[in-house]
């Protein structure tokens, strides 16, 4: 068993009893809604006649379901606007915090808590969303629940829960240019598998997590649920408290900060901590990496050849098989030149600010490929306010970007924007599943957003760093 | 169980019935129910879109998928492989699977999302390796009309003349078993130790505790 690591001690401070069933009651200090998965949950509680236990808890957006083009009310799809309806309702009669549309707040899930500071070190944190494994990167333990366990928390302020293992992942060494937080968590997924994760809870460190910002952190630690770890942590440092103070809960509040800095300190994972396992990886090694397959596990650097399922395990050959079929590759070939019609930058993996800068970067000066689609969709409105006051949304909409409004759009495709037939998608999100992206036929590639946009202006799969004029810093 | 909604009132010491095959390691979220069948605010009516896109083309034709073929309709227990459930932590999913009829999943391992959202709904999760899921598959393959017996007491699952051991996790034991699983009740009755709890950390502001009143009635 682990000891002395951030998930033991941030566990410890919120464990409030042991249940019958031999789980832990677990305290949540910050539980996030959006409008799939919460109205199941509230609809229990009416019938149980049980109100909301700590709705200052709670705090909730849209983003699944919501168009990123025409968002006038009632939105054209009658489904969408009966889900924003019902959200509505709901936070309305529970006194919970929203951040629609009008606020200027909305954004994805995973996005609006952290730009606000209510994503802290030490808090547990957990929404109907498998991607709430995203706040870890603040020295959050955060993970995606069920609707029944949503109730739960709207009940109680609580969930019932097992402990889980800690893994400690150590990326060493420097990230070569053009490489991002985003291949390296391609990779981990690829090295430890999909599965590799359950009953783990992942700890990322070393050189290579130390020097990314926050939101590379936050690609990270997002993608942690790939490879079937519920959550991922980097422990706080400068660069996290550096981030806290500029946000809406602390800014002007030195007091309030330094009291919250001093619990922040305690949580980290001691120096002298035990793990159940610990992973060591090579970052110096990495390339960006793409994925050639149907699950983000099936990943390789650009310049390395497609594998061969003839020698993988049967089951692993299998799932090879059907994926290479779906995606119409071939074993030995690179990635490279793989011919995409539609160049998504978005979801709550990356389309924060940095994103949107690196991708911009390589668009600049050039021009969407003849016959492919792109679209950047910031992650939120505060997101798309930063990057048009920098002006990074006249670099897209010259280059012949769509430049949309917040929110999880084409990354599971619930709004309009969606695949058709069997297009091929370069996609910045974090799901290559069949059918994922609105399309049954439709083919993902998962890569970093300068991929993306290299992609999206040559039409194909491309080694961003082949491009010229490309700093890549 | 009159409503599903309100999560199951008794114990689950075993499942019996027919079962169905689902062959393949990851078979996540989104092939279980695509997403765009989500857009909605209950959970009724989603068991006619388990494996939608597995089942129909675009022209919606059926296609080759155990869930269409007529010898499994009525199947109850469900055989998968590695990986079950990855993906999104929707709990349509296992909602859309128990509508459909399937009581009890047994698969070489599971998304753990997935299995406490089975759990929370009563569907039993067990795992056995890969040799014995395989033979089982086989088995229910060629034996659709025949029973097999889940225990989950035993952690076993019978079939024909076998008796192969299966593992339930501890915690889905105690609450299927003991039916100790409406955890909302379990933790509400628990209200001024979360109070406590609250109370001891240094981000949740006093302001954001409600009074004893509510938080106990």
């Amino acid at each position: 068993m682990s000891e002395g690591t951030l998930y033991d001690k941030v566990w410890d401070a919120h464990e409030v009893t042991t249940l019958p069933t031999g789980q832990t009651q677990l305290f949540v200090g910050l539980h996030l809604i959006h409008e799939v998965t919460s109205p199941q949950a509230f609809g229990m509680l009416r019938e149980r006649d049980i109100d909301v236990a700590y709705p200052e808890l709670t705090h909730a957006t849209v983003d699944h379901i919501v168009p990123t083009d025409d968002r006038s009310r009632p939105f054209k799809n009658d489904a969408a606007e009966r889900m924003m309806a019902e959200l509505e309702d709901n936070v309305r009669e529970a006194g919970i915090e929203f951040d629609d549309p009008t606020t200027g707040n909305q954004g994805i899930v995973h996005v609006i808590g952290p730009e606000q500071g209510i994503t802290q070190p030490g808090k547990t944190i957990v929404c109907g969303d498998s991607h709430t494994s995203t706040h870890g990167a603040f020295g959050a333990i955060a993970f995606g629940i069920g609707t029944s366990q949503i109730r739960d928390v709207l009940a109680t302020q609580c969930i019932a829960m097992e402990k889980q293992k800690v893994r400690r992942i150590e990326v060493e060494g420097e990230l070569g240019p053009g490489v991002g937080a985003k291949d390296v968590i391609l990779e981990i997924i690829r090295r430890l598998g999909t599965d590799g994760g359950v009953g783990y809870v992942y700890e990322y460190a070393g050189e290579a997590i130390e020097n990314l910002g926050m939101e590379g952190r936050m690609s990270i630690c997002n993608m942690s649920i790939e490879g079937g770890a519920r959550a991922g942590y980097v422990n706080p440092d400068e660069t996290t408290y550096e981030w806290l103070a500029d946000t809406d809960e602390f800014a002007d509040q030195p007091e309030k900060f330094a009291e919250h800095k001093e619990y922040w300190e305690s949580i980290r994972s001691e120096e002298d901590a035990e793990y159940d396992d610990v992973v060591t990886i090579d970052g110096s090694e990495l390339e960006p990496v793409v994925t050639w397959g149907t699950t983000p596990g099936q990943g390789i650097g650009i310049t390395d050849p497609i594998p061969d399922p003839e020698e993988m395990e049967s089951g692993d050959a299998d799932v090879a098989r059907r994926a290479q079929k779906h995606m119409r590759v071939e074993p030995g070939e690179t990635m490279a030149g793989y011919d995409i019609d539609v160049a998504f930058l978005g979801s709550c993996t990356n389309a924060r600010l940095p994103d949107l800068r690196a991708a911009a970067e390589v668009v600049e000066g050039r021009e969407v490929a003849d016959d492919v689609r792109a679209f950047v969709v910031p992650g939120s409105q505060r997101v798309k306010a930063a990057a048009e006051a920098e002006g990074l949304d006249e670099v897209f909409t010259e280059a012949g970007f769509d430049w949309r409004d917040a929110g999880c759009s084409m990354c599971l495709g619930m709004n309009d924007d969606q695949l058709e037939g069997d297009e091929a998608c370069a996609s910045s999100s974090n799901r290559n599943f069949v059918g994922r992206q609105g399309s049954k036929d439709g083919r993902t590639v998962l890569m970093n957003p300068r991929m993306v946009a290299a992609a999206a202006v040559t039409g194909e799969v491309t080694d961003v760093r082949e491009l010229k004029g490309v700093s890549l810093a | 169980m009159s409503d599903v909604s309100e999560g199951p009132a008794d114990t689950v010491e075993e499942v019996t019935g027919t079962g169905i095959p689902v062959r393949g390691n990851d078979i996540d979220t989104d092939q279980i129910i695509p997403a765009r069948f989500m857009k909605v605010v209950t959970f009724d009516g989603l068991g006619q879109y388990s494996f939608f896109d597995q089942r129909f083309t675009e022209e919606d034709e059926e296609k080759d998928h155990p869930f269409n073929e007529e010898r499994f309709q009525g199947a109850n227990v469900l055989v998968v492989n590695s990986n079950f459930g990855c993906g999104s932590s929707r709990e349509h999913a296992p909602q859309a699977l128990m509508r459909w009829g399937i009581d009890a999943i047994i698969g070489e391992s599971f998304a753990e999302i997935f299995a406490g959202n089975c759990l929370a709904l009563g569907i039993p999760t067990l795992t056995a390796d890969h040799e014995s899921i395989n033979a089982l598959q086989q088995w229910v393959d060629n034996h659709p009309d025949e029973e097999l017996h889940v225990d989950v007491v035993r952690e076993t699952v019978e079939y024909d003349d076998t008796e192969m051991s299966a593992n339930v996790d501890k915690a889905q034991h105690k609450a299927l078993v003991e039916g100790v699983w409406d955890t909302t009740a379990l933790m509400k009755a628990n209200a001024n130790a979360v109070r406590e709890t609250a109370e001891s950390l240094v981000y949740v502001a006093d302001d954001e505790i409600p009074d004893v009143e509510s938080a106990d009635d």
